[in-house]
C-alpha cells in the first residue's frame, strides 16, 4: 500500500507574524513543518510500521522553502517525497485537485492531511480531495488502527467524540492527540539527503485559482490592561466584580 | 437564490443559523433567502426557521437521521444546484467546515472559509477571515456563478424573526450510501449553555490545580454567572475536561461578550479560539503571563483565594 503524507514548511506558531506590502513576510522567521501535518506523517510511518509492503510519500505544493518539511519528514523516515513547486497562492479547493492527480497517478490508498493549517486557519483540503477522488474522509483523527484494509479509530465530532469505521482508500485528517511525532536524528538527517526528492512544476496538472488575495493585515484589539493586585483577594474580587458591572457592563 | 443549510441542535435551530440569515440578509444577492432543513424529525426546526426567511426547503430523510460529510454534502450540492443558487451559506461548525469542501468540489465553486464579514459588489463577493491562529485578518476576492461560504460562528448579530412566515416545501434528495460508520459515539451531555451561544464563558486552566479545582472554581464562578464553561487542552488532555469543552486551535472558538480565563497561561493555541472576545479577564498568579497582555481586567493572584471571593461578592 502506498500513503500519502501532506506536510508545509509555516511560520512557527512562537514567533510573531509580519506584514510587509500587504503580505505576510516569513523572511528571518522561524519555519517549521506544520505540526497538525508532523501528526499525519507520524502516522504513516507507524502503518508502515504495523504491516507490509507500505511505501510513504510526503508531498508538499508550494515555494521552494517546502523541501525544508519534506527533508524533515525524509529524516524521520518518509520513503521518498515529491514537491510540486510554484509561488503561486492556491487555495485549497484548487489546490485538492493537484492532490488528487498525485494520488491517482500514484496508486496512494491512504491520505493524511492535517486538520487545520496553522497559517490558512484552513480546513478544506482533506475534504475537497476526498471528494475530487469520491473517496470517504475522516476528520480531526486522533485514533487510527489498520486491519487489512479497513481502519478503525477515533475522531472528535461537533460534540464530544465518536468512534469509526471506514474501507480504504480514504482521507485522514490529525488532530492533536494522534501521536508524539518523532524527532530526525543526525544519523538519519544525512541519510534523508541521499532519498528522492521529486521537483515538479504545477503546469501539468492545469489548475487556477479560485480565489484572489487582496490583502493582510494585522488587527491588535486595544485592551484595557487594567490588573489588579490580588494579595488582598476579597478586595481584588469585589473592585473586579464592580468593573465587570459598571465600567464593562458585561455581568448584572 | 441564496441558500442557508440551517444549523440545530436538540431539537431547536441553532444561533448560527440566525447568523447566517443575518449575513444572507446583509449580503443582498438576487433571490429569495431560501433556508435548507436537512434530517430526519425536523417539522419543528422548518417552523421555526420559516419565521426569518423567504422560503424554507425541507428534506425529510429517515437517511438523514445522523450528520455524515458525504450525505450532507450530496444533498446541499444537489439543492443549490436544482435551485440555481448563487450563494450556499454553511454553518463554521465543525461539521460544517468539514462537508462544505466537498460542496465546493461538487458545484465548482470557489470555497469563502469561515468569513467574519463579506460584501458583494458587481457579483463579486470580497470577504474577510482570519489566519495564522487568528492573528492576521485576510481579505480574500470569488467571483464565480455560485460561492460556498461558511461563516464564522458569532461574526454575524442573529436575525430576529418576523411577522412573516415562509412557505415550506418539500425536496426529493437522491443520497449516496454512508460509507464512513460510526461506531460508538461519547457526547457529554451538559444542562448549561452551550460555548458557542453564550454570552459569558467561564475557562480553566492547569492553574485550577485538579478536575476537583475546576468544579469549585470555574463551575462554581460560571453558576453565578449562567455563563458556559470551557477548558484548555492541556487539562482536557489530563483528563479532567471533556473534549467539548476545549477552547483553541483544535477546539471550540468563541467570541463572547465575556471571557473569564482563570489559571490559564495564554498559548496561542489557546489564544487563537478565544481573542476576539469582547471583554477578556484574566486570573493568574504569574504576572507575566501571556494571557494578561490581551486581557481587559485581571488580577495577579491565587485562583483558589480570588475565584472563592469573587463567588462570594456576587452572591451578595
Ligand atoms: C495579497 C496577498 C495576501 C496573502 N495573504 C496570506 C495569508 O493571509 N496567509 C497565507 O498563508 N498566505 C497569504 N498569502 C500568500 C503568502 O504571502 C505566501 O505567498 C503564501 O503563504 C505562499 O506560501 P505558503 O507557505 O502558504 O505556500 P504553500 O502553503 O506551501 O503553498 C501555497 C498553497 O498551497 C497550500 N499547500 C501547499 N502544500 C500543502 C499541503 N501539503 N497541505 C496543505 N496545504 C498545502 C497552501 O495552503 C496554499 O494554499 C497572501 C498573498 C498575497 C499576494
Ligand atoms: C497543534 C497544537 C494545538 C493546540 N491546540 C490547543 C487548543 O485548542 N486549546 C488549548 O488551550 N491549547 C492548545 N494547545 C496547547 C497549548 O500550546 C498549551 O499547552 C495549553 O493551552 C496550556 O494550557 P494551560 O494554560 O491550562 O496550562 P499552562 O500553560 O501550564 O498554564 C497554567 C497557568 O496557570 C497559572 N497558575 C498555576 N497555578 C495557579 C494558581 N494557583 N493561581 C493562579 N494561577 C495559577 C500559571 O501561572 C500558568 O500561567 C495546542 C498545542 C499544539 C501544539
Amino acid at each position: 500500500m502506498k500513503i500519502l503524507t501532506l506536510v508545509r514548511q509555516v511560520l512557527d506558531a512562537e514567533e510573531s507574524v509580519r506584514i510587509r506590502g500587504g503580505e505576510v513576510d516569513l523572511n528571518g522567521s522561524k519555519l517549521v513543518v506544520d505540526t497538525m501535518d508532523e501528526y499525519g506523517a507520524e502516522q504513516s510511518l507507524r502503518v508502515r510500521e504495523s504491516s507490509v509492503d507500505v511505501e510513504v510519500i510526503a508531498l508538499a505544493v508550494g515555494p521552494e522553502r517546502n523541501q525544508d518539511a519534506l527533508r524533515t519528514v525524509l529524516a524521520i523516515g518518509a520513503d521518498r517525497a515529491i514537491h510540486v513547486m510554484t509561488d503561486l497562492t492556491l487555495d485549497p479547493i484548487s489546490l485538492s485537485q493537484v492532490v488528487a492527480q498525485i494520488a491517482q497517478k500514484e496508486n496512494v490508498e491512504l491520505i493524511f492531511c492535517g486538520g487545520q493549517q496553522s497559517d490558512w486557519d484552513s480546513h478544506a483540503l482533506g475534504a475537497a480531495t476526498a471528494e475530487r477522488l469520491q473517496w470517504p474522509q475522516v476528520t480531526w483523527t486522533n485514533g487510527l488502527e489498520v486491519h487489512g484494509q479497513t481502519l478503525t479509530g477515533k475522531h472528535d465530532a461537533e460534540d464530544g467524540s465518536e468512534t469509526f469505521s471506514v474501507e480504504l482508500p480514504a482521507v485522514i485528517t490529525t488532530q492533536q492527540g494522534l501521536n508524539e511525532p518523532r524527532y530526525p536524528t543526525v544519523p538519519n538527517i544525512m541519510k534523508a539527503k541521499k532519498k528522492e526528492l521529486r521537483v515538479e512544476t504545477l503546469e501539468q496538472f492545469q489548475v487556477e485559482p479560485k480565489l484572489k488575495f487582496l490583502a493582510v493585515e494585522v488587527q491588535v484589539k486595544a485592551r484595557l490592561h487594567k490588573i489588579l493586585d490580588g494579595k488582598d483577594a476579597p478586595a481584588a474580587a469585589a473592585e473586579l466584580v464592580q468593573l465587570l458591572r459598571n465600567e464593562a457592563r458585561v455581568i448584572t | 437564490m441564496i441558500l442557508v443549510v440551517v444549523e440545530y441542535a436538540n431539537g431547536k435551530v441553532s444561533k448560527s443559523t440566525y447568523e447566517m440569515v443575518a449575513c444572507a440578509r446583509q449580503l443582498g444577492r438576487e433571490g429569495p433567502v431560501a433556508a435548507l432543513v436537512l434530517g430526519s424529525g425536523v417539522a419543528n426546526i422548518a417552523s421555526e426557521v420559516a419565521l426569518v426567511v423567504g422560503q424554507v426547503l425541507v428534506a425529510e430523510n429517515a437517511d438523514l437521521a445522523q450528520y455524515d460529510a458525504e450525505l450532507w454534502s450530496a444533498a446541499v450540492a444537489q439543492i443549490a444546484s436544482e435551485g440555481e443558487a448563487n450563494t450556499v451559506l454553511i454553518g463554521g461548525s465543525r461539521s460544517g467546515r468539514e462537508y462544505s469542501p466537498r460542496v465546493a468540489v461538487k458545484l465548482d465553486a470557489p470555497l469563502l472559509e469561515d468569513v467574519i464579514s463579506i460584501v458583494d459588489a458587481d457579483d463579486t463577493l470580497t470577504a474577510e477571515r482570519y489566519t495564522y491562529l487568528a492573528r492576521v485578518t485576510e481579505k480574500v476576492e470569488a467571483n464565480a456563478p455560485v460561492i460556498v461560504v461558511t461563516v464564522k460562528q458569532g461574526a454575524f448579530t442573529a436575525a430576529a424573526p418576523g411577522n412573516q412566515v415562509a412557505e415550506q416545501f418539500d425536496v426529493d434528495l437522491t443520497l449516496p450510501q454512508r460509507r464512513l460508520q460510526v461506531t460508538g459515539k461519547s457526547t457529554e451531555k451538559s444542562s448549561r449553555i452551550a460555548l458557542t451561544e453564550a454570552d459569558i464563558v467561564v475557562s480553566g486552566g492547569r492553574g485550577v490545580g485538579s478536575a476537583e479545582g475546576f468544579v469549585t472554581l470555574v463551575e462554581g464562578l460560571a453558576d453565578q454567572l449562567g455563563a458556559a464553561v470551557g477548558a484548555t487542552r492541556a487539562i482536557v488532555d489530563a483528563g479532567w475536561r471533556p473534549y467539548s469543552e476545549q477552547v483553541g486551535q483544535t477546539g471550540k472558538t468563541v467570541q463572547s461578550k465575556a471571557y473569564i480565563a482563570i489559571g490559564i497561561s495564554g498559548a496561542v493555541q489557546h489564544l487563537s479560539g478565544m481573542s476576539k472576545s469582547k471583554c477578556i479577564v484574566a486570573i493568574n498568579k504569574d504576572a507575566d503571563a501571556p494571557i494578561f497582555k490581551i486581557a481587559d481586567y485581571g488580577i495577579v493572584g491565587d485562583v483558589n483565594q480570588i475565584v472563592p471571593a469573587m463567588i462570594a461578592e456576587l452572591k451578595k
